[in-house]
C-alpha cells in the first residue's frame, strides 16, 4: 500500500449533526489521533455538500497532495455521489472517498451529546481504516437498451407509452386485462370539468393501439425480471385467448350468440353482465374478444361451440395455448394502478347486505351510459329512481382500523356523484363527510358548484347504515345515523340510496409485483418512490419506474403526469446510450476457487458461471450488483469485494473499536 | 375441557335461570366447570366509575384466585358485564407494568397476587362455539327445535371491544346463529342484534333506557321472532322484566320472552324444561315454546324479501374475499 | 396511561389529566373530530353534549363545563364508538375517568343526571360490605332516597320478580369480607394516576 495522505471532513450539516456531535471536538481528535495513521488535515465545516464545503476537499487534495479523502456527513444514499464528484474534480479516482454516516446512525438516533460524540470519533476513525485499503476503480460502462416495457395499461401507463413512442423510441405495453383503460374506462364523467372518462381516455387508447412503436400485449403478465439497468429479459406470459389475434374482425357475433352469461365483477363492478366469451366494453382496445375458460360451457362440459360455428372469419381456437415471450428492454415502467377498498369489511355501513348501498364504482357504472342500467341512476331493482341519496365520504379511509391514509379522490367523487344524481333524477342529496378536500385546480370551485345546486353536506362520519327502523317515517327506507358535528346532534336520515365513497387500496397483489421487479412496498402498501418529494417518479431500483396509483392514491392530472415523468427519465436515460455501473462486485480469486459452485446458486442475479475447463467459477462484472452474498458464502473465502474486500471491512471494524489507536507509536 | 368457571352474582339469583341451565348442558358437552371458590362481585359498570384502582383491584382478587386453580389459566364467564370487566382487566395488567404493580400491591394486602398475563377470560359462548364447536353439538340434538323463529341478542360487552382477543365481528356477529341453526331452529337475522340493552340506564333515566328496549323489540318483532335468545343475564332482565314498562309507556304490545341460549341448548338436548329454569321470565316462554310440538313447515325464505324483476341488477355477495 | 404523554415542559392541561387518569394507551389527543363516537351513541341523542363535543371541551380546557355534562352519566359501556373511531381513542375508558374526576370534585351534582353517582355508589357500598351486589337493597335504597315516583313503577315489576324467585330478600356476604375490605382499602389510598 502506498503512504495514505488522509484528509478528514467533520460536516455540521447546520444543528442536524453540530446539534448532538461536537464537530469542532471530533474534527481536532482526528488531526491529531489519527494522523499516525495517515491522517494529514482534517476539517469541519458547516455545509460540506455545499460549492464551497466541495471546494474544500478540491483545495486539499492539491494543496496537500491528499490521495484518499473521509467526508463525515450524512448518508452516502444522498451525497456519495456528490463527494465522489469533487475528488474526481481534483484529479483523484472518485472511488477514493469514503462516506462516514454521523447524521443518519449517529446524530439523529441518539439524545446523549457525549455518547454520540465519542461514537463519531469511532466511526470517523473505521471510516479512515477503511479508506487505506481502498483502490482506484473504474465504472463498468454498459449499453442502454432502447426498448422500454410499460406494465400496467391505465392511463398512467398510456400516457407514458404515447411520450415513449411519439419520441420514436419503441415500447411494450402489457395489460393484466383484456383491455387496456383501466379504472377510467370504468368511470362515467371526470371531475372537475365532468368531461365524458371515455370520450378523452378511448383517443388515447387509439392510438397506443394503433401506434407502430408499441408491441402491446393484453391478457398477458409478466413472470420474470432478469437484468439490470439498461439490460432487463422479461418474460411475459400471454394467456391464451382462443381467438386467433390476426384474423378477428372484432364483429362481436360470438359475444351477442354466445348462451353462457356471468356476472361481470371486474369492469361491470358486479353490477352487469358479460358472456363467457367477451370484450370488457365496446371501446376495447385491442377489439380481439377472450374466452372465459372457468364459465365456458365448451371448456366446463365440451358442448355448445356456438362462437365457432357462427364466427365468419373462423378466428375461434380453442386450442390456443399460452404463451410465453421473452424481451430485452433498458427500462421498466410500472404503473398497475389500484383497488377498491373492499367494502364490506365495515359490516354497520350494510354493503352486501343491503340492496340500495352501493360502493363507488358500481355507482360508476350505474351512471354511465354504456353501463347495465343504460346511465339510469336507480335502485337494485333496476327499475325505481331514489328520491333521496346518501353519499358517504371516507369509507375505509383515514381511520385505523382500516386504511390510515386518505385517498385523495373520493371527496371530489363524492361531489361529483352529488351533481350527478340531482342532474339524472332530481332526488334530494346528503353529502356525509369530515372534511371537504378540493385542493387541485378548480376543486373547490366544483364545491362551490354542487353546493349552489342545492346538495346538502352534513359534517359527520357516518355512524351506521341501518334498515332497523324505529319510528313511522322511517319503514322501509334506510337509515344513516350520523352526527351532525356542526350543530352537536346526532340525526337519522332516511334515504333509498347510499353511494360508499369507497378508498383505494393498492393491487391485492402489490408485493408480489414489487417483489418480481425488485423494489419494494409500505406498510401501506404502496409502492416506495426514491424520494417522496424530490423523485415520486424512479424507485431504489435503478431502471424502474413507477407511476399513477402505484406509488399512491392520486387523480388522474397526476397520474398523467407521473406518467408522463416516468417517460421523460426513460428518455434522457435512452438518449444517452450507455449508463456507468457502480464497481462495486465481487471478483473470484482463481487460484484460490475450489470449484466447489456453492456461490453459482446463491447469486441473486445469476451473475456466476462456472467454466468446466478450469473447474472454477467467474462472476460476471456486468450482471454482479455487489450484493456481498457469494464472498459471504464462499467456504475457501475465494470471492472478494472490490470496493468492500475483507481487509477493508476488517480494517474499518479495528478503526471503530479504536484498536488502530493503540498500535500508534507512543 | 375443563374450565375455571366465575358465575357473577347475577347467576346467584336473578339469572338462576341462566346458571342452572349451563350446568345442565356441561356435562353432556364435555365441559367441567371449576367455580373459583369465595369469588367476589366483578363490580359490574358500577365501580370504575368512583375509584379506578380499587375497581381492579376488586376484579383482579377474582383474577388471582383463579390463578389458583388447576385449568391452565382459563376462566370461563356466562355473564357479558363479568366478561368484559374480568378480560378487560386481565389484558390491561398484562400490558401496563405499572398498574400491575399498583394493583398487586393492594392484593398483597389480602395476602394474594395476580401474575399479569396468567389468565386467558372466554364467554360461555365461546367456548361452546370455539371448543365445543357446531358438529359436537349437533349430534347432540335430540329434539330439533324446526319452527322456531329464534332473534339471536348478542348485546355489546360480548363483541366489543376485544381485549384479549376479538370473538366474533363486532357489529356483526354470527357465532350463536350458527349455535341455534345447529340446533335446527330458524334464524332471523335482525340487524340491531349487537346493540346496546342499555345496561343500568333504567335507573339512570327510565324514558332514554325504555326507548332504548322498544328499538330492540320492536325490531325483534319486525322479523316476527317467536323468541329472542341473549347471553347476558343484564340483556335477559332488561328485555324480560321491563317489556310491560315498555309497552305502557309507548303503548306499544309487544309478548316476546326472553331465554338464555343456554337453555335452549338445554331443549334441543332433550333436558326437561324445568330442569333449565324455563318459567323464571317475567314474558312467558312457554306458548312459544309450544309451537316446537308442531311441525309447522319452517319458511326457509324471509317473506319480507320482494321478488326480483327481471330487470334487477345483481347483489355483491357476502363472503368476504381475504 | 401515559406517564409518556406530554414531554414538552409546558404545564400539564386539563387533557393532560384526563389521558392520564385513563388507563392504557388511549389516544385522546388523536381526536379529529369526526363524530363517529357522536353517531354511533345509542343515547347520544339524550346527552347535553355528544362524545365529540364533550372531547373538543376537553381540549379547550372547559374543566367545568366537561364536568357538569350529563354525558359521561349516560354513557352505557357499549364500546360502539371505541370499536368505531377511526382514531382508536379508548372513549368508554375516558367516559369513566370523566364520571370519577365529576364524582370526586363534586361536579356531578350540577348536572341533569345528578343521581346517577348515587346508583354506582349505593351498588358499590353494598360489594364493599358484602362482596356481592344485592339488588332488592339497592333498589329500595336508592330508589326511595332519589326517585321515590320510580318506586311505584317498578313496583308491579319488584313484585314479578319475586314471585318468581328472582330476588334475594337478604344479601349474601363472602367468606374474605375482611381480605377484600383489606384490598380495596389499600388500592384506595394509591391514587387515581395510571
Amino acid at each position: 500500500m502506498i503512504e495514505p495522505r488522509i484528509g478528514v471532513y467533520v460536516c455540521h450539516c447546520g444543528t442536524n449533526i453540530a446539534g448532538v456531535v461536537d464537530v469542532a471536538e471530533v474534527s481536532k481528535w482526528a488531526s491529531e489521533h489519527l494522523k499516525g495513521r495517515g491522517v494529514v488535515i482534517s476539517r469541519d465545516y458547516k455545509f460540506m455538500c455545499s460549492s464551497l464545503g466541495q471546494e474544500l476537499i478540491e483545495k486539499d487534495i492539491k494543496e496537500y497532495r491528499l490521495n484518499r479523502v473521509v467526508v463525515a456527513a450524512c448518508s452516502p444514499h444522498l451525497h456519495e455521489a456528490t463527494f465522489r464528484t469533487a475528488t474526481k474534480s481534483a484529479g483523484l479516482n472518485p472511488y477514493l472517498t469514503e462516506m462516514v454516516s454521523i447524521r443518519e446512525q449517529d446524530s439523529w438516533v441518539h439524545t446523549d451529546k457525549i455518547a454520540a460524540t465519542n461514537k463519531a470519533k469511532a466511526m470517523i476513525s473505521g471510516g479512515v481504516e477503511r479508506v487505506r485499503y481502498h483502490e482506484p476503480l473504474e465504472p463498468l460502462h454498459v449499453p442502454i437498451h432502447p426498448a422500454t416495457l410499460v406494465v400496467g395499461g391505465g392511463i398512467a401507463g398510456i400516457q407514458a407509452v404515447l411520450e415513449l413512442a411519439d419520441a420514436g423510441q419503441k415500447v411494450y405495453l402489457v395489460e393484466r386485462e383484456p383491455s387496456i383503460g383501466g379504472h377510467m374506462a370504468q368511470f362515467d364523467k371526470t371531475f372537475p370539468t365532468l368531461d365524458c372518462s371515455a370520450c378523452i381516455l378511448t383517443p388515447k387508447m387509439v392510438s397506443v393501439g394503433k401506434h407502430p412503436n408499441v408491441e402491446l400485449f393484453t391478457w398477458s403478465e409478466v413472470t420474470n425480471v432478469e437484468g439490470y439497468v439498461g439490460n432487463f429479459t422479461v418474460n411475459i406470459h400471454k394467456k391464451a385467448r382462443f381467438v386467433k389475434e390476426d384474423i378477428c374482425t372484432g364483429c362481436s357475433i360470438c359475444q351477442e350468440k354466445c348462451p353462457k352469461k356471468v356476472i361481470d365483477d371486474v369492469f361491470e363492478a358486479g353490477l352487469g353482465y358479460r358472456k363467457a366469451v367477451y370484450t370488457p366494453f365496446a371501446q376495447a382496445i385491442p377489439n380481439y374478444p377472450v374466452i372465459d375458460k372457468e364459465n365456458c360451457t365448451y371448456f366446463q362440459k365440451g358442448t355448445c361451440r356456438a362462437c365457432e360455428k357462427l364466427c365468419p372469419t373462423k378466428a375461434i381456437d380453442f386450442t390456443q395455448e399460452d404463451q410465453d415471450i421473452s424481451i430485452q428492454v433498458g427500462n421498466i415502467i410500472l404503473a398497475t394502478g389500484y383497488d377498491l377498498f373492499d367494502s364490506r369489511r365495515i359490516p354497520q355501513y350494510g354493503y352486501a347486505r343491503l340492496a340500495n348501498v352501493f360502493t363507488s364504482l358500481e355507482f360508476e357504472r350505474l351512471s354511465n351510459s354504456a353501463g347495465p342500467t343504460g346511465g339510469k341512476v336507480v335502485l337494485r331493482d333496476g327499475v325505481t329512481e331514489p328520491k333521496t341519496v346518501g353519499i358517504v365520504h371516507c369509507v375505509g379511509s383515514r381511520d385505523k382500523n382500516y386504511n390510515n391514509y386518505c385517498s385523495a379522490i373520493c371527496c371530489m367523487q363524492s361531489l361529483k356523484f352529488a351533481h350527478l344524481v340531482e342532474e339524472r333524477t332530481g332526488a334530494e342529496v346528503y353529502n356525509f363527510y369530515i372534511d371537504i378536500r378540493t385542493p387541485a385546480k378548480d376543486y373547490d370551485e366544483f364545491y362551490q358548484r354542487v353546493l349552489e345546486e342545492g346538495t346538502i353536506f352534513i359534517r359527520g362520519k357516518v355512524a351506521e347504515v341501518t334498515d332497523a327502523a324505529r319510528m313511522a317515517g322511517e319503514e322501509g327506507k334506510i337509515i344513516i345515523q350520523v352526527e351532525d358535528t356542526l350543530m352537536g346532534k346526532q340525526r337519522r336520515i332516511p334515504v333509498d340510496m347510499v353511494i360508499l365513497s369507497a378508498g383505494l387500496e393498492p393491487r391485492r397483489d402489490a408485493k408480489a409485483v414489487a417483489k418480481l421487479f425488485g423494489i419494494s412496498c409500505s406498510s401501506a402498501g404502496w409502492v416506495i418512490e426514491k424520494h417522496p418529494k424530490l423523485d415520486p417518479i424512479a424507485t431504489m431500483t435503478d431502471g424502474i419506474f413507477i407511476a399513477g396509483c402505484m406509488q399512491g392514491p392520486k387523480d388522474i392530472p397526476a397520474s398523467v403526469a407521473q406518467g408522463a415523468a416516468a417517460a421523460a427519465r426513460v428518455l434522457g436515460r435512452i438518449q444517452q446510450k450507455e449508463i456507468a455501473l457502480e464497481p462495486i462486485r465481487a471478483t473470484v480469486n482463481e487460484t484460490q476457487c475450489s470449484g466447489c459452485r456453492i456461490c453459482n446458486n446463491m447469486c441473486p442475479y445469476n451473475a456466476i458461471l462456472f467454466h468446466e475447463d478450469r473447474a472454477v467459477s467467474e462472476v460476471n462484472p456486468a450482471l454482479c450488483q455487489g450484493c456481498g452474498t457469494c464472498i459471504a458464502a464462499c467456504p475457501a473465502g475465494a470471492i472478494s469485494g472490490t470496493g468492500f474486500s475483507n481487509e477493508q471491512v476488517m480494517a474499518q471494524i479495528e478503526g471503530l473499536l479504536l484498536l488502530n489507536l493503540e498500535a500508534e507509536p507512543a | 375441557m375443563k374450565y375455571g368457571y366465575y358465575p357473577g352474582c347475577s347467576l346467584e339469583r336473578n339469572a338462576a335461570a341462566y346458571n342452572v341451565s349451563t350446568m345442565a348442558i356441561a356435562e353432556p358437552l364435555g365441559i367441567e366447570f371449576n367455580e373459583i371458590d369465595d369469588w367476589n362481585c366483578c363490580g359490574a359498570t358500577e365501580y370504575t366509575s368512583i375509584d379506578l384502582l380499587a375497581a381492579y383491584a376488586l376484579i383482579a382478587r377474582n383474577l388471582a384466585l383463579a390463578e389458583q386453580l388447576p385449568d391452565n389459566g382459563k376462566l370461563v364467564a356466562p355473564c357479558s358485564a363479568c366478561f368484559l370487566n374480568l378480560t378487560k382487566v386481565a389484558h390491561q395488567l398484562e400490558e401496563e407494568e405499572t398498574l400491575a404493580d399498583k394493583v398487586n400491591l393492594a392484593l398483597a394486602e389480602g395476602k394474594l397476587h395476580y401474575t399479569p398475563g396468567s389468565i386467558q377470560v372466554y364467554h360461555l359462548l365461546e367456548v361452546i362455539f370455539n371448543d365445543v364447536g357446531l358438529d359436537n353439538l349437533a349430534k347432540k340434538v335430540v329434539k330439533p327445535l324446526k319452527g322456531l323463529r329464534i332473534a339471536p341478542y348478542y348485546g355489546c360487552m360480548i363483541v366489543r371491544p376485544g381485549y384479549q382477543r376479538t370473538f366474533d365481528n363486532p357489529e356483526h356477529p354470527t357465532s350463536l346463529d350458527s349455535i341455534m341453526n345447529a340446533l335446527g331452529a330458524f334464524v332471523v337475522d335482525f340487524p340491531m342484534k349487537a346493540n346496546c340493552c342499555g345496561g343500568h340506564m333504567t335507573q339512570i333515566s327510565q324514558p332514554v333506557a325504555l326507548e332504548m328496549l322498544r328499538r330492540l323489540l320492536k325490531n325483534a318483532a319486525d322479523y316476527r321472532a317467536d323468541i329472542i335468545v341473549t347471553l347476558c343475564p343484564m340483556c335477559q332482565l332488561n328485555l324480560d322484566a321491563y317489556q310491560e314498562n315498555v309497552n305502557a309507556y309507548f303503548k306499544t304490545d309487544y309478548h316476546i320472552p326472553t331465554l338464555y341460549f343456554t337453555q335452549l341448548i338445554g331443549i334441543a338436548m332433550g333436558i326437561p324444561a324445568e330442569q333449565l329454569g324455563i318459567g323464571k321470565e317475567l314474558v312467558d316462554a312457554r306458548p312459544a315454546l309450544a309451537k316446537i310440538g308442531i311441525e309447522v313447515p319452517s319458511e326457509e325464505s324471509v317473506p319480507e324479501k320482494k321478488k326480483h324483476p327481471k330487470e334487477s341488477l345483481p347483489m355483491p355477495t357476502m363472503s368476504k374475499e381475504d | 396511561m401515559s406517564s409518556t404523554h406530554n414531554t414538552s415542559p409546558r404545564a400539564p392541561t386539563f387533557m393532560d389529566e384526563v389521558i392520564n387518569h385513563t388507563p392504557g394507551d388511549n389516544r385522546l389527543a388523536n381526536c379529529i373530530q369526526c363524530g363517529t363516537c357522536g353517531g354511533s351513541c345509542p343515547s347520544g341523542a339524550d346527552m347535553e353534549h355528544t362524545p365529540r363535543a364533550l372531547f373538543q371541551m376537553i381540549k379547550g380546557g372547559f374543566r367545568e363545563m366537561v364536568l357538569r355534562s350529563n354525558t359521561p352519566w349516560y354513557c352505557v359501556s357499549c364500546y360502539y364508538c371505541t370499536s368505531r373511531c377511526p382514531q382508536n381513542i379508548h372513549i368508554t375508558d375516558v367516559m369513566y375517568t370523566l364520571k370519577r374526576m365529576a364524582l370526586k370534585e363534586g361536579y356531578y351534582r350540577e348536572s341533569s343526571a345528578s343521581e346517577a353517582p348515587a346508583f354506582s355508589s349505593t351498588f358499590i357500598d353494598y360489594v364493599e360490605n358484602y362482596g356481592r351486589s344485592f339488588e332488592l337493597g339497592l333498589a329500595t335504597r336508592y330508589l326511595l332516597r332519589y326517585n321515590p315516583m320510580g318506586m311505584v313503577q317498578m313496583a308491579g315489576m319488584g313484585m314479578g320478580m319475586l314471585r318468581r324467585g328472582r330476588m334475594d330478600l337478604i344479601p349474601t356476604r363472602i367468606k374474605g369480607i375482611n381480605q377484600l375490605k383489606a384490598i380495596l382499602g389499600k388500592a384506595k389510598t394509591l391514587g387515581g394516576e395510571v
